[in-house]
Formats: C-alpha cells, sequence, structure tokens
C-alpha cells in the first residue's frame, strides 16, 4: 500500500449501464459494491468479480474491474483458483440462488468449509428471473411459477444456515432496499480473511413483483421492509449457537453481520510451502537442485 | 543364459502383493536389467485376486510379457492365484508357493511347482512381514539374480530402522535361498544373464513421470479429485509441490477441480487437473469455458475401463472421441498422446506451452497401463525444458498501446494477447457469453462469425509432433495407435521384422488437431494397415478415417480389461500379411 493514497470514487468503478429491468435490486447490489471498492481503496485492476449465470452473474459486465462470467453455479470454484494463484488479488464471487443454492450448491457448501479468503456476493431474489420466472431454491413452499404451476412442493434452501453448520467465517446479510448498510456489510466482507457469505435480498420486479399475505399484494420491497430485522450493536456475532436461534427466530429475515470467526486460519495458512507470491512469477523450471532431488527418488 | 525373464506375484488382494513387486521390480532394476511392472488389480481394498507383473531384460521392455516365466504365490488364495495365472506361464516355467498351501497344479502342466515355507521361516524370525524376503532369496535361486541387489534394497529401505531388521531381512534372503539350493535342482533355462557394467537408471509410472514433467514445465498449481488411475499424479504433487511452493487443492467434485484450475490459469499460475474417464465427463462444460474465455487448462486424463464406473482398475482408450470432440459447442483444442513414460514426462511439460500459446484446453490423453505401468527410463534431461507463456503483455505493454487494451483483439493466428488480473490499465472482463473484442457480451451476428472463426484458428499453428514413425517407410504392414500400445505394437513389429516381414508402426502423438497431413500419404503408401487400440467400436480408426478419408482401416480391438500382449499383435499381423499372400493382394 502506497503510504498516501488519493481517495478512489465510485465511479472508478463504473462501466456500462446495466441492462437490468428499472428498480432491479441488483442496481443497488452493484451500486454498493462501487462505494465499498471505492471506500477501502481499491484499484478496478487488483479486484477480480467471477460470477455466475443469470441476471447477477452480469454485474462484471457494469463493475469496472477484472471480470471473469463463468458458468451456471460455477464462479466460487474459479474464484478460488483464481485467489489461490495470486492472493494478493481481492476476489469476488458473485451470483445469484440459483447460482449458488441450487446448480452450485455443492460448490457452495465445500468452499465454505475450504474458507479460501474469498467474498461470495449472492443476489437472492428467490426466483429465476433471467429464465423468465421458475421456482428456485429459495422460493418458499407454495410458489407458483411456470414450472410449478400448482405451487412448489419443496422447501427452500437456508443458505445462512447452511455455511454456519459447515464452519463459514463470515456471514452476513443484506438487502438491497438499503444501500448503504449493504456497502458497510461489503466492507467488512472483503476485509475479513477467510470465506465470506453475503447474502443480499436483491428483488426482482419482474418475476416476484409483490409477494402475497393475509390475502393483500405487497410491494415486494415494502414486504421486505416490513420483515426484516436489522441487527443492531448489542448483537454478539462471535457465537455460532446465538447466530442459529437468530435465524431460527427470524426465519432468516434478519440483515447485518450474522457470524463472524476471527481465529479460524484460511486455507492458504494450512498449505505447506505457499507463499503470497502470484504463481504467475513461479511458473519458471525447477532449479537444478531441486530437479535432482525429485529425480533420484526413481532409482 | 537367457536375456530376459518375467516374474509375477500373485494373491489375495490386500495381503501385501505390491510390496514383493515394488521390491523384486527395484532390485532388478538396480542390477542394471530394463524393466516393466504392471499390476492388474481389483476395485476393492480387500479379498479377489491381484498381481504385479515384471518384466525384466537386457534391452529397454515397454510392454507386458506374454508369459510368466517365474510365479510367485501368497498361501492366502493360492488355488485362484494357479488357476487365474497357468494359462499364462511358460513352458518349464516355475511356479513358487508356500508349504503349507491346500492348492494343486493341475496334472499336465508344463510348470514345476516348488514349496518353500515363505511363512514358516518369516514366522521363525519374528514377523510374517519376512515372507516377502524369504521369497525373493527363493527368486533368487531359481533365477541366478544376484543375491546382493536385494541385500542392497534392503540396507537401503531398512537401514534407517537398525541394525537387527537389516540383518533379519539377509536372513530371510538367505534362508529363502538355501532351501531352493537344499532342496530344488537348478532350473537351467531360468538362468539370466546378469548385466555385465550396470548402469542405474530411474523406473518408475506414467503418473509419477507426468507429475513430475508438469512441475518440471513451471506448473505449481493442482486442483483435482482421487480416481484411480490418476490419483498417483495427485499424490506425487501433493508431497512434491510444497517444496517448490505453489497449490495442491483436493476438490469437492471433478467440476470444481477444473474450474479451481481454470481460475488459476486465469490468474497467470500453470495450472492443471488430472482425471480418468468419469472425472473428465464432469468436466465437459468447463472445457467450453476455458475454450471460450481463451484461458489456458491442462488436463490429464488417465483413461480407464469405461462406460459409467466401469473397470475402475482396467486399462482402456475409450474416451478418444471425448476428449477430440466432447462438450457442447465447438472450441479450439489439443489433445496430445504421450506413448511412453519419458514422453509422459517431457510431453506434459510441453503441454504448458501449449495452453500458454494457443490460450485454449490442451487435453494430455493418457491411459492406465503407461500411467501405473513402472518401467526403467533414462534419465529425464532438464535441459530439454523450454518454457514460453505466450501472448502477455505487462502494464508497461499496456501503457505503450495508443488505442488501449482488446483482449479479444482479431490476430491472424487468431491469438490475442492476453493481459493477466493485476496488470495495470487493462482490467476487462472475460465472458462465457459470447462477446465482442473488447470482451463485452454480444449477440451480434457479424461478430459472433468472426470471433467464433477466429478461436477455432487458434490451433492451426500447433507446433507439436504429429506423430512417431518406428521401423522402415515403406512397409508391408503399418500397425497404428497411440499411448500404450505403442510399446507392445513396437515389440510386435520386431518380432515380425525379426521373422522377415516388413512391419512398421505409426503412433498417434497427436490426436487433436490430427495430423492429416502426415498419416494419410502414409495410410495411401502402406498395403495394409491394422489400427490396434483398447475400444470395441475404433475410436481411433474413425477418427483418422473422419481426419484423412479413404476405406475404413482393419482394427485389433481389445476391450477386455487386460493391457495387449505383443503376441497378440504379432499373431494379427502374421494373419494379416499371410492372408495378403494367399490373396495375392498387394504386398512388396
Amino acid at each position: 500500500m502506497p503510504e498516501t493514497t488519493t481517495p478512489v470514487s465510485p465511479k472508478a468503478f463504473a462501466s456500462e449501464w446495466p441492462t437490468w429491468c428499472p428498480r432491479c435490486g441488483d442496481f443497488g447490489v452493484l451500486s454498493a459494491l462501487q462505494k465499498a471498492a471505492a471506500q477501502l481503496g481499491l484499484s478496478p485492476d487488483d479486484v477480480v468479480v467471477v460470477s455466475g449465470i443469470g441476471c447477477s452473474g452480469k454485474i462484471n459486465s457494469y463493475f469496472r474491474s477484472y471480470g471473469l462470467h463463468t458458468l451456471h453455479g460455477r464462479s466460487v470454484p474459479v474464484a478460488q483458483g483464481v485467489k489461490l494463484a495470486n492472493p494478493q488479488l481481492t476476489v469476488i464471487a458473485a451470483g445469484g440462488d440459483g447460482d449458488g443454492y441450487g446448480i452450485g450448491a455443492g460448490h457452495f457448501m465445500h468452499a465454505v468449509r475450504r474458507n479460501v479468503d474469498v467474498t461470495y456476493l449472492v443476489m437472492d431474489n428467490q426466483v429465476y428471473g433471467l429464465t423468465k420466472g421458475q421456482t428456485s431454491p429459495t422460493s418458499p413452499q407454495g410458489f407458483h411459477s411456470p414450472t410449478t404451476p400448482n405451487g412448489s412442493a419443496d422447501n427452500p434452501v437456508h443458505p445462512l444456515r447452511v455455511a454456519l453448520a459447515n464452519g463459514c467465517t463470515w456471514i452476513g446479510q443484506g438487502f438491497s432496499g438499503d444501500p448503504n448498510k449493504l456497502s458497510a456489510l461489503m466492507v467488512q466482507a472483503i476485509q475479513h480473511r477467510g470465506f465470506s457469505l453475503l447474502n443480499v435480498f436483491s428483488p426482482c420486479v419482474t418475476y416476484r413483483a409483490t409477494i402475497e399475505e393475509n390475502g393483500e399484494k405487497l410491494d415486494v420491497y415494502q414486504w421486505f421492509k416490513n420483515h426484516l430485522y436489522s441487527l443492531d450493536e448489542s448483537y454478539n456475532p462471535h457465537d455460532r449457537g446465538t447466530a442459529f436461534s437468530l435465524l431460527l427466530e427470524h426465519n432468516d429475515l434478519v440483515t447485518g453481520v450474522i457470524y463472524e470467526d476471527t481465529t479460524t486460519a484460511p486455507y492458504d495458512s494450512f498449505l505447506p510451502g505457499y507463499t503470497t507470491t502470484p504463481m504467475a512469477e513461479l511458473a519458471v523450471p525447477l532449479e537444478e537442485d531441486s530437479f535432482a532431488k525429485m529425480a533420484a527418488q526413481f532409482q | 543364459m537367457r536375456s530376459e525373464l518375467v516374474w509375477k506375484v500373485g494373491g489375495e488382494q490386500g495381503s501385501g502383493i505390491e510390496k514383493p513387486g515394488e521390491v523384486f521390480l527395484t532390485a532388478c532394476n538396480r542390477l542394471g536389467y530394463y524393466t516393466f511392472g504392471y499390476r492388474n488389480f481389483m476395485s476393492r481394498i480387500k479379498g479377489g485376486h491381484t498381481n504385479y507383473q515384471v518384466r525384466i531384460s537386457h534391452r529397454p521392455v515397454s510392454a507386458v510379457g506374454d508369459h510368466t516365466d517365474v510365479l510367485v504365490i501368497d498361501a492366502k488364495g493360492a488355488q485362484e492365484s494357479i488357476d487365474r495365472n497357468l494359462a499364462e506361464m511358460s513352458d518349464g516355467g516355475v511356479i513358487l508357493a508356500d508349504t503349507t498351501m491346500k492348492a494343486t497344479v493341475p496334472e499336465g502342466a508344463r510348470v514345476q511347482l516348488m514349496t518353500v515355507p515363505f511363512h514358516g521361516i518369516a514366522g521363525e524370525l519374528g514377523s510374517d512381514l519376512y515372507w516377502n524376503m524369504v521369497a525373493m532369496g527363493a527368486t533368487s535361486a531359481v533365477t541366478g539374480l544376484n543375491l546382493d541387489a536385494f541385500r542392497e534394497l534392503v540396507q537401503k529401505t531398512f537401514g534407517r530402522k537398525g541394525e537387527q531388521i537389516v540383518q533379519t531381512n539377509y536372513a530371510a534372503l538367505e534362508r529363502g535361498y538355501n532351501y531352493i539350493k537344499e532342496h530344488y535342482a537348478d532350473v537351467p533355462h531360468l538362468q539370466i544373464a546378469p548385466i555385465s557394467h550396470p548402469q542405474v537408471r530411474p523406473s518408475l509410472e506414467g503418473d509419477y513421470a507426468a507429475a513430475f514433467g508438469a512441475l518440471a514445465g513451471g506448473c505449481r498449481f493442482l486442483a483435482a479429485y482421487p480416481i484411480t488411475p490418476a490419483s498417483m499424479i495427485m499424490e506425487w504433487m501433493a508431497r512434491e509441490v510444497p517444496k517448490v511452493g505453489g497449490a495442491v487443492v483436493q476438490a469437492e467434485d471433478e467440476m470444481s477441480a477444473v474450474l479451481m484450475a481454470i481460475g488459476a490459469n486465469y490468474a497467470g499460475a500453470r495450472a492443471m487437473t488430472s482425471t480418468s474417464g468419469p472425472g473428465f465427463s464432469l468436466m465437459q462444460e468447463a472445457l467450453g469455458l476455458a475454450g471460450l474465455t481463451e484461458t489456458p487448462l491442462v488436463i490429464v486424463d488417465v483413461q480407464r475401463a469405461g462406460p459409467a464406473t466401469g473397470l475402475p482398475t482396467k486399462p482402456e482408450q475409450g474416451d478418444v472421441n471425448e476428449m477430440v470432440y466432447g462438450s457442447h459447442g465447438e472450441i479450439p483444442r489439443v489433445v496430445i498422446a504421450p506413448g511412453t513414460i519419458e514422453e509422459c514426462f517431457y510431453d506434459m511439460a510441453e503441454a504448458f506451452n501449449l495452453a500458454d500459446r494457443h490460450q485454449c484446453p490442451v487435453i494430455v490423453a493418457m491411459d492406465l497401463t503407461l500411467g501405473m505401468g513402472k518401467m526403467t527410463v533414462e534419465n529425464f534431461d532438464l535441459s530439454r525444458i523450454r518454457i514460453d507463456r505466450g501472448k502477455i503483455m505487462r502494464s508497461e505493454d499496456i501503457r505503450a498501446l495508443t488505442d488501449g487494451f482488446l483482449r479479444y483483439l482479431d490476430q491472424p493466428d487468431g491469438i490475442s494477447p492476453r493481459a493477466l488480473p493485476g496488470t495495470k490499465g487493462a482490467a476487462h472482463l472475460s465472458s462465457a457469453d459470447e462477446h465482442d473484442w473488447e470482451g463485452r457480451i454480444t449477440e451480434e451476428q457479424e461478430i459472433r462469425t468472426r470471433i467464433h472463426d477466429k478461436r477455432l484458428r487458434k490451433v492451426a499453428s500447433v507446433d507439436f509432433p504429429g506423430i512417431t514413425w518406428h521401423g522402415v517407410q515403406d512397409p508391408n504392414l503399418l500397425l497404428v495407435g497411440f499411448g500404450s500400445t505403442t510399446g507392445p505394437m513396437c515389440e510386435a513389429a520386431e518380432r515380425l521384422n525379426a521373422a522377415g516381414e516388413r512391419v512398421s508402426v505409426l503412433q498417434v502423438r497427436r490426436l487433436w488437431p490430427f495430423p492429416a497431413e502426415e498419416v494419410q500419404p502414409v495410410l495411401e503408401r502402406c498395403p495394409h494397415v491394422v489400427v490396434c487400440e483398447h475400444n470395441a467400436t475404433g475410436q481411433l480408426a474413425h477418427l483418422i478415417r473422419a481426419e484423412c478419408g479413404g476405406p475404413e482401416l482393419p482394427g485389433l480391438r481389445k476391450y477386455d480389461g487386460d493391457p495387449f500382449r505383443p503376441a497378440e499383435i504379432e499373431r494379427v499381423g502374421k494373419e494379416v500379411l499371410n492372408n495378403a499372400r494367399d490373396n495375392n493382394t498387394r504386398i512388396a
């Protein structure tokens, strides 16, 4: 880090104008991320956003940095590879609920327990948007959609509980209707050394514009505003049991830092011989001495 | 005295049969013989029959032996060991068995059974583990192999454990040796001539050679999921990478493994994954990601017998189609096929140059016999390893650009310079959606067509040997194959040539882009061709025909889970040539 840093503007992280629907929750996520990156004094050249497929996966088309737009459900393994190959980069994986908790659920769970220093940003809108409104893994039971015309039979995934149960070292949840708080959460998630999961309620205003409650259709933003419980300073995020109780009590509708483990070392600290040197610089032939020692074991 | 001998140990799986096999191979290698070891095992931890065949010779050998001359069998599972291996025994071969075994050798079998109290002697020496060395001593007495080589190995292996262990092992060797000498007459026809000036060469499996080659070529990242017969690559890397810096990650599945390797390559590492058929199938989607984003990637597929779980511990070459054509859509790729253990080493190092140069997936096609077969090789030469990272722009190169950086800039050779993340002023998007020259997602028809062409054009300039030719230029019979069939094909050709025929071998070294310009004229020139491959449908033969045209090629196809024996290919070669003479077809 240089001794004096010129303040970075969030605009440094802006590229083309998004093609998302007006009022899409992902706008709030994008601006919060731009603000967080600026606040952290990052350079677009040192950030990699690895995204999945879906409306959310387009985020690195609009966020200026190095971007790798991958496959449906596959952003998290790619992001871990990027980070391990060059730990000097800030690596953010991003995608939606279908991407991370459906087709990519296996990768998600194992990334949680592996604890590579990657921030995983999930734009959870509880519906498949880009493919036009089908049921997603976080859609509530009974959700009517083209693929579940009689209401979905499946129970929704509880991603925060999955993460908590598998030893995720940083778990937060935000709401794109509250971009200031969301941005502050992103700053903390990125700063955390280890795998951080930031689930963001990021409404789809096209395929889940309203939520029915007591026979009344509420605007999706209003519904979240009515139900989200915002954690204050009195909450201690360092106890897993408390975090579990909190999620159960509020049916996961909580925003803030839900759990933080600052004592468990990240994955790379368990790799013998691993250094912070970017592996691009290690891609050289073996030295004579190492080569000879390795060859000797075959004699 | 003979110049070649085939020895085998057989017994119940899980009872430690691998150990005596390793000891025998290593000792013979140290005596200066060329060795070839092949483990025949089943997909279970305990139970069932397993055996380890070691062929030793005065000249290089790269195929499983046709016959076994000396068979050592453990007391456990003795009858099964005899039943399963008797047909493979050479006339006058010797079976060395424990005296307590209840098994019998059928009447009329042309083998000699010698019983030795392997376990009795071992028990007297204090541990059943010593039976290995008793068996080595007995082997030495039957074959004339110098007992000192085994003593040396004992010293090397157990020296650290103290003098008493070393001395007890010596005693086990000597008692096994003496028992045979006291109870049985010498077997003159099994005596193998010693190597007069032994030179100790490396002996190793193709998996280890590939892993070593990768490291030598600058690979410092491997993500993989355990799978037979590729696990040894991962295990070796996990042990050795920490010594030079880097990371070996056991991924949750093969999708994750290949994706991590793609991420690491994208970030500038030389990164790979290693797998076998089932895992390679799971990687198909990700192949397209590397192809479309133009990210270098190296995948080793140590093929095994499929489909599905198939015969997980047996050899096959059934993934040719998948390696060459697999993944939806169309991507540039390179598929190279080492056929010897030396080639596993050098080709792996070169695979990273190809991946970096062409910015696409490079698949290294191996197979179980090559990956797990253990062979004496010449010393590897580090000075032959070159590193070429292809077109990479650094921050200063970016600064010098007048029009800004275009990641997918159209180029005559299709290869656009890349900038690794972290490079100043070159932040860009790499998308698995179709994109424009800058990297932005697009559905414009004209761009789509041009950029798709650009990508596919990239591999036209691949510089890697297409074929290796073994033998005379104008043979009457040409044997064609790749990978581990190369060894037995060459041996069959040698034998046929020794009998007055003109037979050569065409080893395909590059499956994709297929070297049609080299193969087609050869096929036209050779009156008779047999494509030898380990699959039922003739995948290599069809690839050749698709790329070179011409009539369907006769094939020798083996898919019973057993590696080719030189004698099988020799027999078919002779048949083809005899039929040709009988039918007066074209023959020089």
